[in-house]
């Protein structure tokens, strides 16, 4: 436990910028990187943690508790994928925790007080500190760990905690500040601003009109429509999540949905989550903010993991309650979404298994037939939503390959993509690519069975950071979303005959695939 | 071995002596038998109070349930009543089915990565197992000492008596809860010593709470085979003590003593270390919280404002762009 935490290059996440640092009026705003010897701490920073500490101990019960019910069984050693995949015993999510309960056995406890290092206690040092930011940025956030322990205990928490202790100093990671600063300002992460928006969309209805010969309407803004569309922004800037976008427009225009998207709250996803309370709260403000100004009924929550963790455990709570919404209900089916009766934001994957339940959408399931398919769950929408049975509905609805990975790699099991809670930067690569590991040994395990080559997931950070993982780890395999399946199957009315899928790659009537599908 | 083991030991031959050389030598009687045991009721009693106060006075802020299953939605989809209730029925099941059957640690597995560094899971139930008898034999050893307190014995006491009695091993004439708790007991103990990284994580606690009910085990063990000692001299002073009306044994022994200061360290301990995870388990927010928070608010009691941007400001900033983008606005020119 006590070996001096080494930073090595590829494991650990830069420091933030200090432009975005100050844009968000975070403490200690000061240039800093995590392998400098000196970190630059103000001179009272052992107070300032240890104040911190006794604040979160008494707003947060379940860092309390957890701080004291661990009895160190081992259940949840092996069950982190960083642990599978680096063998670091400190990334045993226990030993992770352990990092942050000896200093709060050394302060908090009698016991630590008086036994000190004997009952497992530490007195607080910078290396201690150094040791906290490794691993407090080596964990995804992903909960894997708290399904197996017999108290429930949720190292996600303590790594939560423990990310909100080191912000207190000034240590944080570009790749949560800076798209968290991004998201302030402009409205989303990537930092589009309104022009680039529209043009983006403009952009899409193009390629739409292009595929389908069907010109379709994207409305920005728009006042009075019955539903807000909130996506992750990566949707419309990145790739392959540009598929999905096209495959949520068709579906919209298809079945007739009044909605509008916001340029304003033109971002899902929050990366506040991943820092602190309160920027959680403060970027989750303009979902409901707009939701309001707009006049809208309900909203409608698009492909994204720690966007929909927000949403479902924590947006009522903190922005809450949202009495200027109607309870949402599908305008096309009549159905009456009870589940999202208070927080009134529905999921996609819920919305369209619902039409395709009620028969609403005309399928071509051969359309994808060039694809054999797996889905990798999200940890977020699945431990943290239970989320499993609809995108599995939709995928057998729009698909005539379908196959589940593992049992023990799937649903409440499943394996974290690696790149979660703000770890999705480039500098962290080696790191991202061990977390990893477990999930693309379940694809690859799939892709040799059954002759998987496509992933359909429901998370913006997963379908950026599953490429490369699969190509590095399996080969061979893509990644999409659920919704650029569903785009390609959908058959839209007056479209003309459709040669390419959502990709632009020659649909395939699945002739060149028989083979495969014995 | 590890030192936090020989630690452990060390500290356990220690707390042995203390009541040999108290009432074997200096003839603390009244000390041993009164005094302390007064003492770590007490702390017993208000330290558990306490640990629960502490724990409460901390709200809960957000719903952070795990949904180990089907969150409910549409009326087609099975939902996992259970594994992610969603009803505070839900909720109790899945309570005393973690409490009762330790549930989260059935699902154990053990994921070994390959030569060909392909993952190979095994089911891993040896923890649940060693956790079940050593947990159940406890609570009948417990349930077993009330005969002690109780006059005439409870019948269902005499139940679990002569249950227990009917496997008695003829040699060397132990009942099933003793042998299946030594089971227990050693078998934790020897998993924390042979596997790595079970080793890795333990602390000197971990030992010490399973070297402590092993040293009050065989006592136990003693005390009833080798070293006969006059039961109703035990339960005239168990009696006493609840009535009290403090009663000093004198027909029992040293091994008595050893038995009652362990009993005694245990009750002190108990508020104060690991063990609290008897109490804290109903408590844990991962699993007591129904998965409905789309359905129902949850109340955070601190949820504070903080700053944000609202749409105006965003407007003012973006105004000549948004305009440019057709997009509509709310005020059509800069505000003043
Ligand atoms: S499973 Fe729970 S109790 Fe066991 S070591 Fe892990 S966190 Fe501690
Ligand atoms: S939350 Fe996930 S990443 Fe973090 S310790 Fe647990 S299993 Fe590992
Ligand atoms: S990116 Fe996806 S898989 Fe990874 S932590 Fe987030 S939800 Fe989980």
């Amino acid at each position: 436990m006590d070996k001096k935490v080494e930073f090595k290059k590829g494991t650990y996440c830069f420091g933030a910028p200090v432009k975005h640092q100050k844009y968000l009026d975070l403490p200690f705003a000061r240039e800093w990187q995590p392998h400098n010897e000196d970190w630059g701490l103000p001179h009272n920073w052992k107070e300032i943690i240890i104040q911190g500490m006794k604040t979160l101990l008494n707003r947060y019960r379940s860092f309390k508790l957890f701080m004291d019910v661990c009895v160190r069984c081992g259940a949840c050693a092996d069950k982190c994928h960083f642990f599978i995949g680096t063998g670091d015993p400190k990334n045993m999510p226990v030993l992770r925790a352990e990092l942050l309960r000896s200093v709060y056995r050394r302060y908090f406890t009698l016991q630590g007080r008086i036994f000190g290092r004997l009952v497992g206690a530490r007195d607080l040092t910078e290396e201690i500190l150094k040791e906290w930011f490794y691993y407090f940025y080596q964990c995804t956030e992903c909960r894997r760990c708290s399904l197996y322990c017999p108290y429930g205990i949720d190292t996600c928490e303590i790594t939560m905690m423990g990310r909100e202790l080191l912000n207190l100093l000034g240590c944080n990671i570009q790749w949560i500040i800076e798209p968290a600063s991004n998201s302030y300002r402009t409205g989303n992460h990537l930092g589009v601003p309104p022009l680039a928006f529209k043009e983006t969309m403009e952009f899409a209805v193009d390629e739409i009109k292009e595929l389908t010969g069907i010109k379709i309407d994207v409305p920005i803004n728009k006042k009075g429509a019955e539903v807000l569309f909130v996506a992750p922004s990566a949707d419309y800037f990145a790739s392959p999540h540009w598929y999905t976008l096209l495959g949520y427009l068709m579906l919209f225009h298809e079945v007739g949905l009044d909605y509008t998207w916001s340029a304003f709250a033109s971002e899902g996803g929050n990366f506040g989550l991943f820092h602190s309370y309160e920027l959680m709260k403060k970027l989750n403000a303009k979902i409901y903010e707009e939701a309001k100004r707009l006049r809208v009924k309900w909203i409608l929550g698009g492909e994204c993991g720690h966007m929909w963790r927000v949403i479902h455990q924590y947006m009522d709570t903190i922005n809450g309650p949202a009495d200027f919404l109607e309870e949402p209900v599908s305008p096309i089916t009549g159905t009456r979404f009870e589940n999202a009766k208070s927080t009134k934001v529905v999921h996609i994957a819920e919305f369209t298994a619902d039409l395709i339940f009620h028969n609403k959408l005309k399928l071509d399931k051969s359309r994808n037939d060039k694809w054999v398919v797996t889905f990798h769950d999200s940890c977020n929408t699945a431990r943290s939503m239970g989320l499993f049975e609809e995108p599995r509905f939709i995928l057998r609805n729009v698909c005539n390959r379908f196959y589940e990975m593992p049992e023990n790699t799937i649903r409440e099991k499943t394996f974290c993509c690696g790149s979660g809670a703000g770890l999705g930067a480039d500098e962290n690569l080696e790191a991202r690519l061990k977390g990893g590991f477990p999930r693309a040994y379940a694809v690859k395990y799939v892709k040799e069975k059954y002759g998987v080559n496509m992933v359909a997931c429901m998370c913006a950070i997963d379908k950026a950071s599953l490429p490369t993982l699969f190509e590095y780890w399996v080969g061979g395999v893509d990644v999409c979303g659920i919704h650029e399946l569903v785009g390609n199957a959908l058959v839209m009315t007056g479209e003309m005959e459709r040669t390419k899928d959502l990709r632009g790659e020659p649909l395939s009537s699945g002739k060149n695939n028989e083979d495969l599908r014995q | 071995m590890s030192t936090k083991l020989i630690y452990a030991l060390t500290f356990t031959i220690f707390l042995v002596t203390i009541p040999i050389i108290g009432v074997g030598i200096l003839k603390l009687e009244f000390l041993f038998s009164i005094v302390v045991p007064y003492l770590a009721l007490a702390i017993f009693f208000l330290g558990s109070i306490h640990r629960v106060v502490l724990w409460s006075t901390s709200p809960q802020p957000f719903n952070i349930t795990l949904s180990a299953g089907q969150n409910k939605s549409f009326r087609w989809i099975r939902t996992s009543y259970v594994e992610s209730p969603h009803s505070k029925f839900g909720v109790i099941l899945r309570m005393i089915t973690e409490v009762l059957l330790f549930r989260s640690l059935l699902r154990n597995e053990m994921v070994k990565t390959h030569e060909s560094r392909w993952l190979v899971f095994t089911p891993k139930k040896g923890l649940w197992f060693l956790a079940m008898i050593f947990h159940y034999s406890l609570l009948v050893i417990v349930l077993k000492h009330l005969r002690f307190f109780f006059e005439p014995t409870p019948f269902f006491l005499d139940l679990i008596l002569r249950i227990d009695k009917f496997f008695e091993l003829s040699l060397p004439s132990l009942s099933l809860t003793e042998v299946l708790v030594l089971v227990g007991t050693v078998g934790l103990l020897l998993r924390r010593i042979l596997s790595k990284e079970i080793k890795y994580i333990s602390l000197f606690g971990d030992y010490f709470i399973l070297l402590l009910i092993l040293t009050l085990v065989l006592t136990g063990i003693l005390l009833k085979h080798s070293f006969r000692v006059d039961l109703l001299d035990v339960k005239r002073f168990c009696i006493g003590l609840f009535t009290f009306n403090p009663h000093v044994p004198s027909k029992v022994g040293l091994t008595f003593y050893v038995h009652l200061f362990f009993v005694s360290v245990l009750l002190v301990y108990f508020p104060y270390s690991k063990l609290v995870h008897a109490k804290g388990v109903f408590f844990s927010p991962t699993r007591n919280l129904p998965n409905n928070s789309r359905q129902k608010r949850y109340i955070n009691p601190w949820n504070y404002p903080v700053k944000v941007k609202s749409y105006e400001e965003w407007e003012e900033e973006y105004r000549d762009m948004l305009k440019e983008a057709n997009i509509p606005l709310d005020k059509e020119e800069k505000g003043p």
